[in-house]
């Protein structure tokens, strides 16, 4: 691993820790502050507003979406969409997957990738360069759809709930930003401790893990919110519809009774008779109800996610 | 389907002094746990990285199921003279490369001149706050941020009602040829151009501010200013983002991509991704699908390691 040092990026991480600092001096005309406030809001809103019509449009009565399809409060509400999702068992079912997938998958994610980063920070050991190697080549060169599917076919894992937490099991991409976190750490922490007669796992457990929490947290949010939107295992690896994730479930839902009407998706769809009364409502509370728990979860992965991009390593 | 950039720099520490010359096994039974502890990744990528490009060998053999890879008979190049003879392959590298090129024109500046104006705001209140609105999107998945697409575009979506109002005809711009493309460059921006600022804000804030003020006491205005000053504060991280998108041309952004398509735009919207899946895992054509993915990934990794090249001859911090 060839890095060329100190490029910029350090700088940046030192110097956005004092963001408030005026970078400026000169102020602009008065007019010129007008263009881009007004330009800012514009751009919020194009984000803020088709968010508030769906959630606006999930609380309505699928006559007042008809009547006020550009409704930001809702009218006439109801819960009948959100009540409609909780009696239908396909959503719920999979639902349950999807929240067991995302925390199982968290926390093994975090197991074998803290450990393996732990054992790659220490560049001294023989073959650290052979061992590195091993986990850069899948980053710049896959097999493809085909084969891995032929091979988790062998494995068994095909129609298995377990191909969606074990897939996609170590990122080298997290791997290399936890590395690059460990090396962060004074060595002389590390070294005062083993004079004391700890063991490699001691230390790592008692002295470096808890000094690892904020990279810890922006790590597990990384794979936590990954297996939360995973997709394409579940469409990929899992063909019987009663284990499929919320994704594809929710893809059913959201766009292929709506693509029906226009020239078909190209996806296979559950077995979903009673969403054929699927309405723009249905829609909109599906979107919703998918979102809370990442809009829940929102405060945090700003604070942590934001740290992430900028300790140097993921634009995911 | 997601990139990564160069990794920060590591602070190399000093190798543990050696006492008195060891042999290697003797090194690797001493730091047998740090072994131990990497030893459950190396196995899940050996097995999960590694052993499928054993089935790549399919892509030269004509394959039967129920034999097995190892019993098919080889074919030698003919599915690779399949997919290069046939009028399905330009029309996938074409549709790629176009719906990547028009992503990089379109969409690489606009959180360049986000992040500028962002700069620009003094109140925080009104930063913070504009930032969590436009970070948000980001964090959905493209099965629920198509689901807002539709809304959005589709026959009842905002879009629609508008037209309408105003006297117009209903377009279906999801179903339109002519259209497809620019919905899929103009929403990828809507969702990530936020998100993609995170970085610019993060090196605009390392600007030394000496600098505007040497700028200001030779005369330069604003404007000139930000030409001058910003711009080439800014040039490092441009250069590796584009140099990076550059050699990920033949990924077209299969999460998107896939969500909106439909029958009706297969002509233009259908990239290398999404045909492989569909050859591949709906049509049973394993050797076709599997050829395809292997030009893609040959192809892909060439392009990645010469951005890689260029970013080490411009001096920049590479990728490895």
């Amino acid at each position: 691993m060839v890095t060329k040092p100190e490029t910029g990026e350090t700088e940046i991480l030192r110097s956005s820790q004092v963001t408030s600092q005026r970078s400026r001096l000169e102020r602009n005309p008065w007019w010129g502050d007008t263009i881009i406030y007004l330009v800012l809001v514009f751009l919020g809103l194009v984000t803020l507003l088709p968010m508030l019509n769906v959630l606006a449009r999930s609380l309505s009565s699928s006559a007042a979406i008809s009547a006020n399809p550009l409704m930001l409060v809702p009218y006439s509400w109801t819960l009948d969409a959100y009540q409609y999702i909780f009696e239908t068992p396909v959503l719920m079912r999979s639902f349950g997957i999807t929240v067991f997938v995302t925390v199982v998958g968290t926390a093994l994610n975090l197991l074998f990738t803290t450990t393996a980063a732990y054992g790659l920070s220490k560049t001294y050991i023989p073959g650290y360069r052979f061992l590195m190697w091993l986990v850069i080549i899948p980053m710049l060169f896959g097999a493809g759809l085909i084969p891995t599917y032929l091979l988790l076919k062998n494995l068994g894992l095909i129609n298995s709930v377990w191909v969606l937490v074990i897939y996609g099991l170590v990122s080298p991409f997290n791997l290399i930003l936890m590395r690059n976190f460990f090396w962060s750490i004074p060595n002389e922490i590390e070294e005062s401790a083993r004079i004391d007669g700890a063991s490699d796992l001691q230390v790592l457990w008692h002295i470096v893990l808890p000094l690892s929490k904020p990279v810890l947290a922006t790590i597990g949010l990384f794979y936590g919110v990954a297996h939360w939107n995973d997709f394409f295992t579940g469409l990929f690896f899992i063909t019987d519809s009663s284990k499929w994730p919320l994704q594809v479930v929710m893809r059913s839902i959201i766009i292929d009774q709506s693509m029906l009407g226009m020239g078909g998706g190209t996806a296979p769809t559950a077995d979903l008779q009673k969403l054929v009364i699927s309405a723009d409502n249905i829609r909109a509370a599906t979107i919703i109800f998918s979102t809370v728990p990442i809009l829940l979860a929102y405060p945090f992965l700003q604070r942590y996610f934001v740290k992430g991009i900028i300790l140097g390593a993921v634009k995911g | 389907m997601s990139e990564v950039r160069a990794a920060a720099p590591p602070r190399r520490r000093a190798t543990p002094a050696p006492r008195g010359h060891q042999s290697k096994a003797a090194l690797v039974w001493r730091y047998r746990w740090i072994y131990a502890l990497i030893l459950p990744t190396v196995i899940y990528f050996v097995l999960f990285a590694y052993l499928p490009m054993i089935g790549l060998q399919i892509a030269f053999k004509d394959f039967k199921v129920f034999a097995g890879m190892w019993e098919s008979p080889w074919v030698g190049l003919e599915h690779f003279r399949t997919m290069f003879g046939s009028e399905k392959f330009p029309e996938l590298i074409r549709n790629t490369l176009l719906i990547s090129f028009y992503r990089i024109l379109f969409g690489f500046p606009v959180p360049i001149i986000f992040a500028l104006l962002l700069n620009e705001v003094r109140r925080m209140w009104f930063k913070r706050g504009v930032q969590t609105v436009t970070y948000f999107p980001h964090f959905l998945s493209w099965v629920v941020f198509a689901g807002i697409v539709i809304n959005i575009l589709g026959p009842t979506g905002i879009v629609n009602t508008l037209l309408v109002n105003t006297g117009g005809d209903r377009i279906n711009f999801l179903t339109n040829p002519d259209s497809f493309r620019a919905v899929l460059v103009l929403t990828g921006i809507m969702k990530e151009f936020g998100w993609g600022a995170i970085i610019y804000l993060a090196a605009l804030s390392s600007i030394d501010p000496e600098l505007y003020e040497a700028a200001r006491v030779d005369g330069a205005r604003k404007l000139r200013q930000i030409w001058h000053v910003t711009l080439p504060g800014l040039r490092p991280v441009m250069a590796v983002l584009l140099v990076l998108s550059l050699g990920g041309l033949l990924d077209a952004g299969f999460d998107q991509v896939f969500q909106l398509q439909n029958g009706a735009v297969l002509e233009v919207g259908d990239i290398i991704d999404t045909y492989v899946y569909r050859a591949g895992l709906l049509e049973a054509q394993f050797e076709l699908a599997t050829a395809v993915g292997l030009f893609k990934g040959v192809v892909g990794l060439a392009m990645i390691v010469s951005a890689n090249w260029v970013l080490r001859r411009m001096g920049q911090r590479s990728i490895w």
